[in-house]
Order: C-alpha cells, then sequence, then structure tokens
C-alpha cells in the first residue's frame, strides 16, 4: 500500500516535520533534530539538538552563531542516500549560495523534495541546481508573479561599472546581503573585469572570508575603515542593505546607492528604498525558473511556500497540476531572504 | 528607443540635477538625429500624437497573458505602463544555441523567451569566476539589435501618422521588439505619461552645454523650432547658423532679482540709482504678439519658465493686439481690485476654461516692463527708456486687462522701508494685501535673461512667524538622502474630545544649517516612536516635542491637511530647542491670517470650501 505524502511530511508549529524519520526541515524553533538546506538565518537557526547540513552549510552557521550552534552536527554529502528513521534522504544542490541545498525524502517509491530557496541562473560562487524528479515538490514562490524575470547578471553588474566610469568622483555604495548576495556580486565584478580593491562593510567581513576559504577567489577585499572612508572616491564598497541609508553610508564622497537584489525590477520598490542604481540580482528563481523547475520535477503535487503563493498555485492550476499554498511563517522576515519591502504601512499625512 | 529608454530609465532614479544634466549631456553628445532630437521633444512635451487609452493596452496583454495572473500582476506592481513592460512576453526566439556577444550593454536584460532559452545545467561541478558558465551564453543580446527594434523615430513618425485602427498592431509589434525597459518607456510615451523627472529647462541646459551655449540662449531661439530641432543641434555644435525664429511672438527669457537680505544690503546701494515697484503676489507671465506671414496677428502668454499657457487665458490673449513683448505680473482684479493669491490659484487649478470661470476670475497683466515693441527689441535699452516706452504703449493699448505697476516714489531707503512695511500708506490702497514687498531696478539696467548680480532687487516683506511643534520627519534626497531633514509640524487646536490636540499645518525643508541639520537629524533619531517606511513619528505632546519657529508668505486653505490650512512657501527659521511645546501657536493663529486675506481683499467673495 503506498505511502500517502502527508505521512511523510506534516507542518507543525515548528515548520516541516517527517514523523517517520522524526526531524524538521529548516524549523523556525529549536527542536530535537534538524535537517537545513542552506545558512540564511530564516532558514539555519541555533538551538537545534542534532543538526544535518553540507559541509559548507555547517560551517557557514558556525560562523555567524558560533561553535556551539548545535549540540552535534552531521556532514551530509550530496548525493549520498542516507538512512534516518524509517525514510532514506538525500541532499542536492539548489544553487542559491554556498553549500544551499535541497532535501528529498523517500520511502515505499513516493518522494518529496524539500527545495529551500533555490536559483537556475549560473552563479559561480555554488553548485548548480540539479533536478530530481519526485512526487511531491515543494517550493518557494519569493518571486512568484510573471513580472519577475530576472536579467543577465552581467548587464547589471555592467550598470554598476558604467555608473562607476561615468561618476569617477563618487563612492558607489552597493547594498547586499551578506550570505551570498555580497561574495557573487563580487565574483561576478571580477567577472567583469573590475581588478581595483571592493571595499567591505564591516558585517560582511567574516563571510567573505569563509568564502575565500572555501575556494572561491574573490580578490582583494579590504574593510572599510571608518576614517578612510572620504577619501575612497571612485571605490565600490559592498554593505548590508540597511546600511546604504545609513549615516555610515554619509561620509563616503557624494556616495551613489546601489542595491542588488531581485526587488529593484519593481521601480516604486527600488524608489522607497531611496535606490539610485538599482541592480537586478537575485538568488531566487524568477517566474519562468519557477515554472519550469516545476515542470522538469514531474511533481504530480506542488505545495508552495514563502513569497507570491497565490500565482503559482494558480498557474499550477492551469498546467493541471495540483497545488496548494504552504503557509509557513517565519521564513522571508529577516532580510536575507528578501522580504517584500513594500510591506510596510503608509503614512499619508506625513508624507504628503 | 532602447538607448531614450535606459537614459528615462537613469533619470528616474538619480536625484542629483548636476548628475542628471551629466546624463543628458552624454546622451545628446552621443545619439544622432533626429534621434536626439525627437527625445527632446518628448522631455520637453512638445509631441503630439494619439494617444494610447489604457483598456487598449489591457486588451493587448490579456490576449497573451492569463488575466488573474496579469491581474495579481499589476496589483503588486500599482502601475500598468511598468506591469506590462516586465509580463510582456517575448516572442518565441531560437532555443538553439547562440553566439556569446560582447555589446556593451546597459539593459543586460534577456531577449530571449526568459528563461524558456537557458540551459538547464544538471552537472555539479563549482564553477569558479572567469571560467564560462553553462548557460551564460544563452539570452545575451545580439551584436546588432534586430532589424524590428524600434527607433524613437520611428515611433514618433508612426503614431503622427497612425489611425485609432492601426495602432494596436504598432504597438504589440515594437512591445515585442523591445526590452523591458523600452517598453516601459514606451508605454509611458503613447499613454501621455512620460514624467521624467527633467525639467524642460534642464533638458535645453544640457542641449546648449553641448557647444557652451547658455539655456537662455536655447530659450531665445526655442519657440521658432520644430522636433526633431535638426537645426538647433547643428548651431550649438559650431556645425551651422543660429536658427532664425519663425516665431512671430517668441518667448524671450525672464531676468530675475537677488534678493536683499537685510536692510543693512541697502548701505551698499545708492537709491538715486534704482526705480521701485510693488512685489506682486501673482505669477510671471509674458504677453507677446507679433505678425505671421499672412499678416495675422499671433497672441502668446508664456510662463516666467516659457511654457506656451495662451490656452488657459483666452480672455488676456484677447488684449494682446501689439506686437512686441511685455513682461508683467498675472494677477485676478476684481471690480478693479487685486485678489489674493488664494483667489488666483482657483483659477490656475482649473483644467477647463469655461465663460463662468473667465467671468469669476477675470485675468489681468501689470505691467513692468518692456522687452520689445513694433517689432523692435528693447532688451539693450536701459530701464527707464523701456519703462518710457511701456507706459506709452500701456496708454495707447487702453485695454481694461492691462494696466501698469505703478513706480513707488521714495528719495532715501527709509522712505522706501516705510513703503514695504505699510503699503496702504505709500498708495497702494486697496491692493495692498496683494503685495509682497518691493522691487527694486537700477534706472539704465539692460533686459539681461537669467539672474545678474546687481541690476534688480526684490525686498520681500517681513514673513508671518508661528511656532509649530515637530510632528513627523522623513529622509531627504541627494546630499540629505540619509538625514531626516523634512519636518511636518503641527498647531494646536482642540479636538473633538475638548482637550487640545496637535494637527499638521505644514512641511518644510529648508531654512537651517548643515549644522543644525545635523542636530534635527540626532533629535529625530532619538525621539523616533513609530516608523512608516521613510517617515517616523517623533514624541509630540504638551510635555514633549521641539519647537520649530517657521516662517511663511501666507496661508490657503488646504483639504489634504486635517487642519484645513496649509502655508505658503513655510521654512524654519530658528530651532526653539527651549521652548515648551505646550506653548506653541494655535490654528486659530493661521486661520486669521487667511481670513483676513479673503475678508479685506475679497469683500464677499464666496470661498469654495467654506469651514
Amino acid at each position: 500500500m503506498p505511502i500517502s505524502a502527508s505521512e511523510l511530511l506534516t507542518l507543525t508549529r515548528e515548520g516541516l516535520y517527517c514523523p517517520l524519520g522524526r526531524f524538521h526541515v529548516d524549523p523556525t524553533w529549536p527542536v530535537e533534530r534538524a535537517l537545513i538546506t542552506h545558512g540564511h538565518a530564516d532558514h539555519a537557526r541555533a538551538g537545534h539538538g542534532e543538526v544535518l547540513a553540507t559541509p559548507e552549510t555547517l560551517r557557514i552557521m558556525a560562523v555567524r552563531y558560533g561553535e556551539d550552534f548545535c549540540r552535534s552536527r552531521q556532514e551530509a554529502r550530496l548525493g549520498e542516500v542516507m538512512r534516518i528513521g524509517d525514510v532514506t534522504v538525500r541532499f542536492a544542490p539548489a544553487g542559491h549560495v554556498l553549500g544551499s541545498a535541497q532535501i528529498a525524502i523517500e520511502r515505499d517509491g513516493k518522494r518529496i523534495v524539500v527545495s529551500g530557496d533555490y536559483k537556475r541562473a549560473p552563479d559561480p560562487t555554488c553548485l548548480p541546481f540539479e533536478v530530481i524528479p519526485c512526487d511531491v515538490f515543494i517550493t518557494e514562490a519569493t518571486f512568484g508573479l510573471p513580472v519577475f524575470v530576472h536579467p543577465d547578471t552581467r548587464g547589471e553588474v555592467r550598470k554598476l561599472l558604467d555608473s562607476v566610469a561615468l561618476f569617477p568622483e563618487r563612492a558607489h555604495i552597493v547594498g547586499a546581503y551578506a550570505l551570498g548576495k555580497a561574495q557573487r556580486v563580487m565574483a561576478l565584478l571580477r567577472e567583469e573585469g573590475w581588478d581595483r580593491p571592493i571595499h567591505l562593510h564591516g558585517a560582511m567581513e567574516k563571510l567573505t572570508e569563509l568564502y575565500k576559504r572555501e575556494g572561491i577567489p574573490l580578490g582583494d577585499t579590504p574593510k572599510v575603515v571608518a576614517a578612510e572612508r572620504k577619501d575612497l572616491t571612485g571605490a565600490i564598497v559592498i554593505c548590508p542593505p540597511s546600511s546604504i541609508q545609513d549615516l555610515w553610508a554619509r561620509k563616503f564622497p557624494d556616495p551613489v546607492t546601489a542595491f542588488a537584489s531581485g526587488w529593484m525590477r519593481v521601480r516604486a520598490r527600488a524608489r522607497q528604498k531611496g535606490v539610485e542604481l538599482p541592480m537586478v540580482i537575485s538568488d531566487h528563481s524568477d517566474w519562468p525558473d519557477l515554472c519550469r523547475t516545476i515542470r522538469d520535477t514531474g511533481a504530480e503535487e506542488v505545495w508552495v511556500t514563502h513569497g507570491q503563493e497565490d500565482a503559482l498555485v494558480h498557474w499550477c492550476g492551469t498546467q493541471g497540476i495540483k497545488a496548494r499554498p504552504l503557509h509557513l511563517l517565519g521564513y522571508g522576515d529577516d532580510g536575507e531572504a528578501e522580504p517584500d519591502p513594500a510591506a510596510k504601512p503608509e503614512m499619508e499625512e506625513a508624507s504628503s | 528607443m532602447n538607448d531614450f529608454a535606459h537614459l528615462l530609465d537613469r533619470l528616474a532614479y538619480e536625484p542629483r540635477r548636476n548628475a542628471k544634466l551629466r546624463l543628458l549631456q552624454d546622451f545628446f553628445a552621443s545619439t544622432p538625429d533626429p534621434e536626439r532630437g525627437y527625445a527632446l521633444a518628448a522631455m520637453t512635451g512638445n509631441l503630439s500624437f494619439r494617444e494610447a487609452k489604457p483598456a487598449m493596452i489591457r486588451g493587448l496583454v490579456e490576449e497573451r497573458v492569463d488575466p488573474v495572473l496579469f491581474d495579481l500582476s499589476r496589483n503588486y506592481v500599482g502601475d500598468l505602463a511598468e506591469t506590462v513592460a516586465l509580463i510582456w512576453p517575448s516572442p518565441a526566439m531560437d532555443p538553439g544555441p547562440r553566439k556569446s556577444s560582447n555589446e556593451k550593454s546597459s539593459t543586460g536584460r534577456n531577449t530571449g523567451a526568459a528563461g524558456a532559452s537557458r540551459v538547464d545545467s544538471g552537472s555539479s561541478r563549482l564553477a569558479s569566476p572567469g571560467t564560462t558558465v553553462e548557460g551564460r551564453e544563452a539570452g545575451l543580446g545580439h551584436n546588432n539589435p534586430p532589424p524590428d527594434v524600434p527607433t524613437l523615430s520611428d515611433v514618433v513618425e508612426t503614431l503622427a501618422t497612425t489611425g485609432k485602427k492601426d495602432l494596436p498592431r504598432h504597438l504589440a509589434g515594437w512591445l515585442d521588439a523591445l526590452d523591458e525597459t523600452g517598453r516601459w518607456a514606451l508605454l509611458k510615451l503613447v499613454t501621455g505619461n512620460l514624467r521624467v523627472g527633467v525639467s524642460a529647462r534642464l533638458a535645453k541646459t544640457a542641449v546648449g552645454a553641448l557647444g557652451g551655449q547658455e539655456a537662455d540662449a536655447v530659450e531665445e531661439v526655442w519657440h521658432g523650432l520644430e522636433p526633431p530641432y535638426e537645426t538647433l543641434f547643428a548651431w550649438v555644435e559650431g556645425r551651422g547658423e543660429r536658427p532664425e525664429t519663425l516665431n512671430p511672438a517668441p518667448f524671450r527669457p525672464p531676468m530675475l532679482s537677488h534678493p536683499i537680505e537685510e536692510e543693512a544690503d541697502l548701505d551698499k546701494l545708492d537709491p538715486d540709482a534704482f526705480s521701485a515697484e510693488w512685489k506682486w503676489d501673482g505669477i510671471r507671465v509674458q504677453l507677446a504678439g507679433g505678425l505671421d506671414r499672412d499678416g495675422r496677428q499671433v497672441a502668446k502668454i508664456y510662463s516666467r519658465t516659457g511654457e506656451d499657457i495662451t490656452g488657459a487665458f483666452p480672455d488676456l490673449a484677447e488684449a494682446i493686439t501689439f506686437q512686441g513683448a511685455i513682461d508683467g505680473e498675472l494677477l485676478i482684479l476684481r471690480e478693479g481690485r487685486v485678489q489674493s493669491f488664494n483667489v488666483l490659484q482657483q483659477r490656475l487649478n482649473r483644467k477647463a476654461v469655461t465663460p463662468r470661470l473667465l467671468d469669476e476670475f477675470p485675468a489681468h497683466v501689470r505691467a513692468y516692463d518692456l522687452l520689445a515693441t513694433d517689432g523692435e527689441d528693447q532688451r539693450a535699452l536701459p530701464f527707464s527708456e523701456r519703462r518710457g516706452a511701456l507706459e506709452t504703449l500701456v496708454r495707447k493699448l487702453d485695454h481694461a486687462r492691462i494696466d501698469l505697476s505703478p513706480i513707488v516714489p521714495f528719495a532715501t531707503w527709509q522712505d522706501l522701508a516705510a513703503a514695504r512695511a505699510d503699503p496702504a500708506s505709500a498708495d497702494a490702497g486697496e491692493d495692498a494685501d496683494a503685495i509682497e514687498g518691493v522691487m527694486l531696478k537700477r534706472l539704465d539696467s539692460v533686459y539681461q535673461p537669467g539672474r545678474p548680480k546687481g541690476p534688480w532687487w526684490k525686498w520681500k516683506r517681513e514673513p508671518f512667524i508661528v511656532d509649530a511643534v515637530m510632528m513627523y520627519a522623513q529622509r531627504g534626497h541627494g546630499k540629505r538622502s540619509s538625514f531626516y531633514s523634512d519636518y511636518t509640524f503641527g498647531c494646536w487646536r482642540e479636538g473633538a474630545a475638548g482637550a487640545d490636540e496637535l494637527v499638521p499645518v505644514g512641511k518644510a525643508y529648508h531654512g537651517f544649517t548643515d549644522a543644525e541639520l545635523q542636530k534635527l537629524d540626532r533629535y529625530v533619531r532619538n525621539h523616533t516612536t513609530k516608523r512608516f517606511g521613510p517617515v517616523r513619528e517623533v514624541a509630540y505632546g504638551r510635555e514633549a516635542g521641539l519647537v520649530l519657529e517657521i516662517a511663511f508668505e501666507g496661508v490657503q486653505r488646504s483639504t489634504r491637511h486635517k487642519s484645513g490650512v496649509a502655508m505658503r512657501f513655510p521654512r524654519v527659521s530658528r530651532i526653539r530647542w527651549d521652548k515648551p511645546p505646550a506653548e506653541a501657536d494655535r490654528v486659530e493663529a493661521l486661520e486669521r491670517i487667511l481670513e483676513r486675506g479673503e475678508r479685506e481683499i475679497a469683500p464677499g467673495a464666496s470661498m469654495e470650501s467654506d469651514g
């Protein structure tokens, strides 16, 4: 008798739970045993008992939370089939950030893939996404509207370099999430021939060092020294998104504010953040890739998590694929998973 | 079209004037005719064609995209043109491998069918930077754009000749060929919503700068020119003659004045060298008349920026029976009395010019200078001679719509200070409340476009002052982009429950020094109670709050502010760190200023929004 999907994976307060293996996937609360898809803080939290993740993700968590971020940890090697309780589990690359993985959970020929966050576009800083055929595919929907089509990243990086050429007396301050996006932007800049230093905000430093130790060449990335900010004419500086409008950014010479994010595709979102140079670079799948991936997996059923669930569920319906939204709480709310900056109340009178 | 679109895209994000200017210059210098000329026409609002209706665009997109997905997207993006630009499916491209491109692309957008042409990478090798990654070749632009990518010239020329029936077909073809930014700009253009964050003046400044010409020199020839302005570009680039202005009633850029900041500034000036007039609280206009080739009278009314506003003032245009140009102030006069700016604004705000509007808000010009008469340029003559000729012309016209701005006699600066303090006592009579100070013009001054220092001065009357309490602060733009530099402030009034409450009465973002701004910014950050995107609410009330002394020029009724009143030109004149917020002024103080203007200037005139 074949097993049903809900016996394999259910939704609990802590997040997705596999009762037959007695583990959670990316739980948002501390649990006894957690499988982690990738190191972004909304997926990888500290305080679990046992953690199973790729070696890169474990090292990212150790850098972010300290060596004692869990009681015991175990490395998951990509492609290796592991038995946990009454199920088998396999990690496969997700193409999102360094170390990111999808997790396939299987029993009696029934396979569910938890994809975490993923993208199909090329990224010099991580392994490319691997299609795993499955019965149930759990997909993110951060950019789950057909208006989101991410352009080629080279053109976006060229926009930055063109602006540096046009305004050589100004500093260019690029907001980018500290894990993944920042390093990808650095690598892309190197690919486009930028061989001068890329200056880093202090918050970028540890994770960038980690990327370098993992064998990803990013060139000279000095940390910005507070007193020297005013001298950084013509420099490219990478900082967390919250810093581009901050006191910190003021001391640079006539700064141009850039922001590397998939949200930058929508003008109003860029304007709300006061961005002058939007760079549409995302570590998430755009709409065509979400659709393509669902089709590629051959899944009969799709569960849609964080983001614009409605449109993707509707699209699945038009394709004859069973789909439902999975209202997972806690994802995408701390900056790194690219929360929608529009989700803020407007103050009519004061901003009129 | 794509290049123009990318210029618009950059301009839309760029808050700094000088940076905008640089982007424009860069574009004009590197773009050939006639493309740049049509771009200039688009940015200065000089293109006319049949506009596309939103419903038609919606129809086009719904033939291609699931309407449910389109609606969800439209709701999310919030703008029809942008949603369509983003969601428009590129026509299917050859899915086979394509050669990589070195094209210098500022767009970077995938010209291929989105996603469909990307190579699926199933392998799992960690790619290192610099190596070719699978899928990277796919989807970049071609070395040469496909032949059907329209230029802006194609679009403009086609729109000018296309009938309503064929418009959808052309539009769909262009949308297929353009990239996302190109589609966005095209849709904004064809729907008549091309607001680019660039004034016509700035665009002309950039054109002039191609060959070291001032914007005013461009303005001089502007009104005789037609898109795509090839003769203009040839002239500024030194390849051709200065274009002859064919417009019989051209705009002439106005001469502006510098402010007298304090009375002591006058000590350096010789009273005998100057003539004084009232400074009227209206809008500055130029009345221009001339004969066209067939000998017919052409009448034009221009705003001070050179915008042709003749259509809005047919009652005034009738009075332009002369061949020349008068510089003056547009005012509403009722029974010979100048009405407040409030009343003028009610006319300015109306779109439709109805007989009733003309009757209730009769437009007049109070003339103060003569730039040309009988087809002769007068601007090189000294002011005293121009004034004489102006008096002769106005007397000869003898038209109820045009009168002279009277000369204010004075012998010493003390005399003038007294007149400024109390215009009624100096013969301004019942018009005194429509006066916002005095103008000083050197008798020997020639009429120079722009703001030369020395010949003309404005000495405004003392501003009104109230003490208000800071309520909200918003981040500024450009250099002040990270500072909380725009302050919404409020005054006290009795609330619904009988208790006093603060209600916003205005917003100010200048009047303080950089050092004061730093202090204000720190104050905002340390006293924030709520955040709304770029806006912060600060603590305010009887006990807590910062009092700002606000200087302003007048009060208007406002439906936008809860208090029902709005200030004109408010600025922070002092920061009252010392003053308890409970002692700030009440809304009634503003209402009194408003009522005084309405009662004394326009007795019996019924205002639109009483109460």
